[in-house]
């Protein structure tokens, strides 16, 4: 029996190849009606009134819905995932532009987007707040006037402050930088969308949605709704990538259902791509100042961060509720310190809210572009090469499990032999001569790199929940009498492969085919209950529960074998798929036989009831920490101030690899999120809260052309307490990447005293700043050239 | 407006308003749903089919100018049971992960290989170009083509 | 996705049918040609035409040809056209470096050399080009042709000399000799409309600059032209220190503004630079070398 393990072309491409996915927009139902939503164009205003009447009269309109309306039905304000409050359709004020102001349900698309220019809205404008660095200065714009705490949201803070200042003081080198993590946006190829529809009869309100958590979800609408949750099926079918985008509950579908349980007709609501990107969940917006302390000789010390949180309008980050910086506090990265602190600051502003999305690991993208770029600023100050300086500091092997000087427990991890192959694989020490030769030559390349450390799957009980609840996951598995298995999961998958993986890994543990596996999710009718697909978590917690259900179904398998070879289940072991009697495995039968058997009239042992069936809930006992060296080679143009990415280099240890091919597809993408979040990607406000990133015009994606072929490479570190030993790998591309390319344009800056420029690395910003640099050291040209505007 | 657009050799006549875009004519209209969009301003490509013998981006195109015109979708692309070799690749090379850009870039891809039956790497990067993927960071796309089109007319890859 | 407000449509299947039916419905219809100018502005309902005129199927206006002296391109000619022609490349280098980086493959597939013209958008790569090359429009109305110069074709930002009854039909570029010609732009990402661009077309006579035209894209430049910086190169050594000279002025007159691709300091400088850069690359050009 082969292996189910290895690089097997996916299941789901079967359908996705021949067009016929069926993704929301997809979905056509008897009867369905179209909804759009009026949004607002202004930032921060008063809602004087709102007049839908003739919207209403519109031909094709069959209702219209304002904040007054949904008031009434209890559904102008939704619960946040954070324990915060988010407004359906606004009734007092709107917070942010593009905030929902008003639902018009029509019996096509085009006359639904017709009807909302009949709605007539009076604001009265209100300064707006976009600068979070003002939110808690007296006279500051409010944004949550409700709200005790004004713009506050919370103080955070982690570590031992007093041997962290104490190892600072102590530290013959400090290097320090203010950095920005810009807000920017996960943009899936698909936007969010849902159809709702209630059936008045049976009392049952269906919704396909575009959601990573369908389980979550459906609490959430039961709380809304008042309809029993029983009563509520949530059906995520194909989805057209989400990375943290879709696992919020977003207005526009609060607003279908209410249509749907007002009108009794299915109502669907897709959002265009200018919505997606002004209203629903932004990742980062977190502006930090870091600190790095180490010896002359670059062993660090301790690290140090103050962080400016912005939330945007509401607290709906997505994440575990005892973390509101999340997983921030990871920061101290792959290397040994002997102390860290960090505090961190969360306010409102008037933007979209989020925060935690776009493969952030729960904010650890934000935690290692922190470390990782102050390391490559410890380097220079040190005159140390930043490949050697990480050498020095890396956790050595021996050093697992190790508890980290802010409470992390990283479970396994060989990070020096990591960053050894991708230096081998990069050449490192030939790049480094290229580059003296070119500059030499006033050529200017840069090589940077990035060591990550990751802590994936969330996450263990009490620890760790969302609103309240577990974040562990469940896996049913029912095994069909001619031997064929059903696997029901909790997570969702949205282009990673779980119809295959998951395949994969019960055929491995029962010896069958992934072929002879199929898997079933997103249906909250059909699947167990879990907190849904986001911080890499499938692999980690529900790819284990998988796992455990498979092995629990063995065992029921051995009774039933031991029954029916007439021996002890102590006499029978499982070797290569089987179960053999020990000292003679030819006497041996697979899950096949013994499925069959168990559906029989076969004599059955005691504690098996008819079937092979089990279910498993996982509760992780602790987070999964898959690490990676990246090296990112870069060729700037100073003149022009343009950026190209040469090559790529990626060596990842995600623990045990069940499909290397999915893996790398993984890294692959999380390689183009980096080019594209350090190059071009940020969403941008103008002084008035006005949303200058609302398409694709503006906020830029990486093309094929931006991004090099990879060049990639694993190590394989098994992780000590999963049940297979794998660990998650979704985020951590993206999470690796972006200071590897920022590492680079700063070196290839180098000769110009660069020390720092901020993402988006746009060729202005990187012109503007070496023309910062050369005034600041005094080598500029002599031209005398003013200031930047 | 009366129109008769021939799709994937099926002729459909249809009355439509003027402004009706030609991707929602594939998809509401004639419940051709395999190919998508995903913005608003002409850039991401998902919407890509052929009109005649061009790959265009058919959310910027009115249904009405396909009127009389041959249009090709990823419907299209097998011949009965038997797929075409870019659909065969896509899958081998793990071309595609949630697929939702996976139609536009297998029109794509298929007519530049109609036209240029070997490409170079860097021509297949430069036919994609104008179409975005968020899942496969574009590498595997790229090897799904050169793949396709190393085993077009050579027996199998 | 966004979609267009109601419009009404009718399609022209001759020129004269497209001129009746824009006399008939001026000021409110547009010409339809590709519809990748226009139709992305009608989803966004920037601009609602009360009615469009589809000219697509005027066949006879879709071509690129020599006509003794000069190189005429049909307003209906696609840029995929433009880009794979033989002729225009052999001729016009310029056309081939500006249609390279203009939007996509599959854009360039449809959109038009009128549309994109007509759109007349600061950002529009083509003008400038026409510009430096120091070509002119042909535009028929009810009352006949007329031509028009590149330089004095466009009238400020989406604003042309075509008027609401009348269709650009051609583009005439003289053919000189001693030519050489290049496009260089800069964008935050492949596709994307400039931050800067410059086009530059000279004419040598031994080593010196017999004449030249320059074009600045997205910058200000009045009519897409850097007139005084042409005006300093004229009979000068085709050299370094020309080229030098020539970017100074072209960056101090040109007028950028401030925006997300970047600074007016940075977009000054870029002038600069590129403008030295593509007056390099055309004279390196017109001395049969590569650029």
């Amino acid at each position: 029996m082969s292996d189910a393990y290895g690089p097997l072309p996916r299941k789901e491409d079967a359908r996705f190849i021949r067009g016929q996915g069926t993704f929301v927009d997809d979905i056509a139902l008897p009867g369905m009606l179209y909804g759009a939503i009026l949004r607002s164009p202004l930032a921060h205003a008063r809602i004087v009134s709102v007049d839908a009447s003739a919207a209403s009269a519109h031909p094709a309109v069959v209702a219209a819905f304002t904040g007054a309306d949904l008031a009434e039905r209890g559904m102008a304000w939704m619960p946040t995932l954070f324990g915060d409050v988010q407004s359906v359709l606004a009734t007092d004020k709107v917070r942010f532009q593009g905030q929902e102001v008003a639902f018009v349900v029509a019996t096509d698309r085009y006359s639904a987007r017709d009807a909302l220019e009949l709605v007539v809205v009076d604001y009265e404008p209100l300064a707006p707040l976009v600068d979070a660095g003002t939110a808690l200065e007296p006279g500051a714009p409010v944004v949550r006037d409700e709200l005790p705490g004004g713009n506050h949201i919370f103080d955070w803070a982690a570590g031992d402050k007093a041997a962290t200042d104490a190892a600072f003081a102590a530290a013959d080198v400090v290097a320090s930088c203010d950095m920005t993590y810009p807000r920017s946006h996960p943009a899936p190829l698909e936007t969010c969308g849902a159809i709702a529809d209630y059936d008045p009869v049976s009392g049952k309100l269906t919704v396909w949605s575009t959601s990573q958590a369908p389980h979550a979800h459906r609490m959430l609408y039961a709380a809304l709704t008042g309809l029993a949750e029983h009563k509520i099926r949530i059906v995520s079918p194909d989805l057209g990538g989400g990375f943290g985008a879709k696992v919020p509950v977003y207005p526009g579908y609060v607003c279908a259902i209410a249509a749907s349980l007002a009108t009794g007709r299915p109502v669907k609501w897709v959002e265009d791509r200018s919505e997606n990107l002004m209203s629903t969940a932004f990742a980062r917006d977190y502006h930090m100042h870091g600190e790095i302390a180490a010896t002359a000789d670059g062993q660090i010390l301790a690290l140090r961060a103050r962080v400016l949180a912005d939330h945007g309008a509401f607290n709906a980050v997505a994440q575990p509720s005892k973390f509101p910086a999340g997983f921030f506090h990871i920061f101290t990265g792959s290397y040994q310190a002997q102390a860290a602190y960090c505090e961190v600051t969360g306010v409102f502003t008037n933007k979209a809210p989020g925060g935690v999305a776009y493969s952030c690991s729960f904010r650890i993208t934000e935690a290692v572009y922190l470390v990782e770029r102050l390391t490559d600023l410890l380097a220079r100050r040190l005159g140390m090469d930043p490949a050697e300086l990480r050498m020095r500091n890396l956790l050595r092997p021996e050093q697992f499990p190790y508890t980290g000087p802010t409470g992390w427990q990283y479970d396994s991890g060989d990070y020096p032999r990591a960053l050894r192959l991708a230096l081998d694989m990069a050449g490192y020490e030939e790049l480094r001569r290229e580059q003296a030769e070119r500059r030499a030559r006033g050529e200017y390349m840069g090589i940077g790199l990035s060591f990550f450390t990751e802590g994936v799957g969330a996450g263990p009980r009490g620890h760790m929940d969302i609103m309240g609840l577990g974040m562990a996951d469940g896996a049913d598995l029912r095994v069909h009498p001619t031997g064929k298995v059903v696997l029901a999961i909790s997570v969702q998958t949205q282009g990673q492969g779980h119809e295959t993986t998951f395949a994969q890994l019960v055929a491995h543990e029962l010896g069958l085919i992934p072929d002879d596996v199929e898997v079933v999710h997103g249906d909250t009718d059909r699947t167990p209950f879990g907190l849904g697909t986001y911080g890499s978590r499938s692999t980690p917690v529900s790819g284990a529960a998988a796992v455990v259900a498979a092995r629990r179904v063995r065992e029921r398998a051995r009774l039933v074998a031991a029954a029916m070879l007439e021996v002890d289940a102590d006499d029978l072991e499982w070797q290569e798929g089987m179960w053999r009697v020990k000292g003679d495995p030819e006497m041996a039968l697979g899950i096949v036989e013994i499925a069959r058997a168990a559906h029989s009239a076969l004599e059955l042992p005691d504690g098996i009831e008819g079937h092979l069936d089990a279910s498993a809930v996982y509760n992780p006992p602790n987070l999964t920490f898959p690490f990676g060296a990246y090296i990112c080679v870069t060729d700037v143009d100073p003149g022009t101030g343009e950026v190209k990415v040469r090559r790529f280099i990626a060596v990842d240890d995600c623990g045990v690899r069940i499909n290397p091919m999915i893996v790398e597809g993984q890294v692959h993408r999380g390689l183009a999120d980096g080019i594209g979040i350090a190059l071009m990607q940020a969403i941008a406000f103008d002084e008035i809260g006005n949303c200058l990133s609302g398409s694709f015009m503006d906020y830029l994606l990486p093309t094929s052309l931006e991004c090099p072929s990879p060049e990639l490479g694993a190590t394989v570190t098994p992780s000590p307490h999963h049940p297979v030993g794998a660990k998650g790998i979704g985020e951590s591309a993206t999470v690796g990447s972006p200071p590897a390319v920022v590492n680079s344009v700063v070196d290839a800056l180098a000769p110009f005293g660069v020390l720092h420029a901020d993402m988006p690395l746009t060729p202005a910003t990187v012109w503007l700043a070496i023309q910062e640099a050369a005034q600041a050291c005094g080598s500029g040209p002599s031209t005398g050239r003013p200031a930047p505007d | 407006m009366k129109i008769t657009v021939t799709v994937n050799a099926v002729d459909y006549a249809r009355v439509v308003e003027p402004r009706l875009l030609l991707i929602h004519f594939l998809r509401d209209e004639l419940g051709l749903t395999g190919s998508h969009w995903g913005c608003d301003t002409s850039n991401c490509g998902a919407c890509v089919v052929w009109l005649d013998e061009t790959p265009v981006k058919s959310c910027t195109v009115l249904a009405v100018m396909a009127d009389g015109r041959r249009v090709t979708t990823v419907e299209g692309l097998a011949s009965g049971t038997r797929l075409d070799p870019v659909q065969e690749a896509f899958a081998a090379c793990h071309g595609l992960q949630c697929g939702f850009c996976t139609p536009g870039m297998m029109m794509t891809a298929r007519w530049l290989l109609d036209n240029n039956p070997d490409p170079t790497e860097a021509d297949v990067r430069e036919a994609i170009s104008g179409q975005v993927c968020r899942c496969t960071g574009y590498e595997n796309i790229v090897r799904s083509v050169l793949r396709a089109a190393a085993g077009d007319g050579g027996g199998p890859a | 996705m966004q979609v267009p407000a109601q419009v009404e449509y009718e399609k022209a299947t001759s020129i004269e049918a497209a001129l009746a039916l824009l006399a008939r419905y001026a000021p409110g219809a547009r010409i339809l040609a590709g519809g990748h100018s226009l139709i992305p502005m009608m989803k966004l309902r920037l601009v609602q035409p009360e009615v469009l005129i589809d000219i697509n199927a005027i066949k006879p206006l879709r071509y690129i040809e020599r006509a003794g002296g000069e190189l005429h391109i049909g307003a209906l000619a696609r840029h995929a056209d433009l880009l794979a022609s033989e002729l225009a490349c052999q001729h016009f280098a310029i056309l081939q470096d500006a249609e390279r980086v203009i939007a996509d493959p599959v854009v360039r597939n449809w959109g038009t050399i009128g549309g994109s013209l007509c759109q007349a958008d600061p950002s529009e790569d083509l003008s400038a080009a026409f510009a430096a090359l120091k070509g002119s429009m042909i535009i028929r109305g009810p009352d006949g042709s007329r031509e028009v110069p590149a330089r004095a074709f466009h009238t400020g930002p989406y604003e042309t000399v075509v008027g609401p009854a009348e269709m650009l039909t051609e583009i005439r570029l003289p053919i000189r000799p001693g030519a050489g010609s290049a496009y260089v732009k800069v964008a935050r990402r492949a596709g994307d409309w400039p931050i800067g661009a410059a086009a530059a077309a000279v004419w040598l006579a031994g080593d010196r600059i017999a004449d030249v035209g320059i074009g600045l894209t997205a910058v200000g430049a009045e009519h897409f032209v850097a007139a005084e910086a042409e005006e300093s190169l004229r009979g000068q050594l085709a050299g370094e220190e020309a080229f030098a000279r020539a970017g100074q002025i072209a960056a101090a007159h040109c007028r950028p503004a401030s925006d997300q691709r970047g600074p007016v300091s940075y977009k000054r400088h870029l002038v600069g630079e590129l403008t030295v850069r593509v007056l390099r690359a055309a004279v390196r050009r017109a001395r049969g070398l590569a650029p």
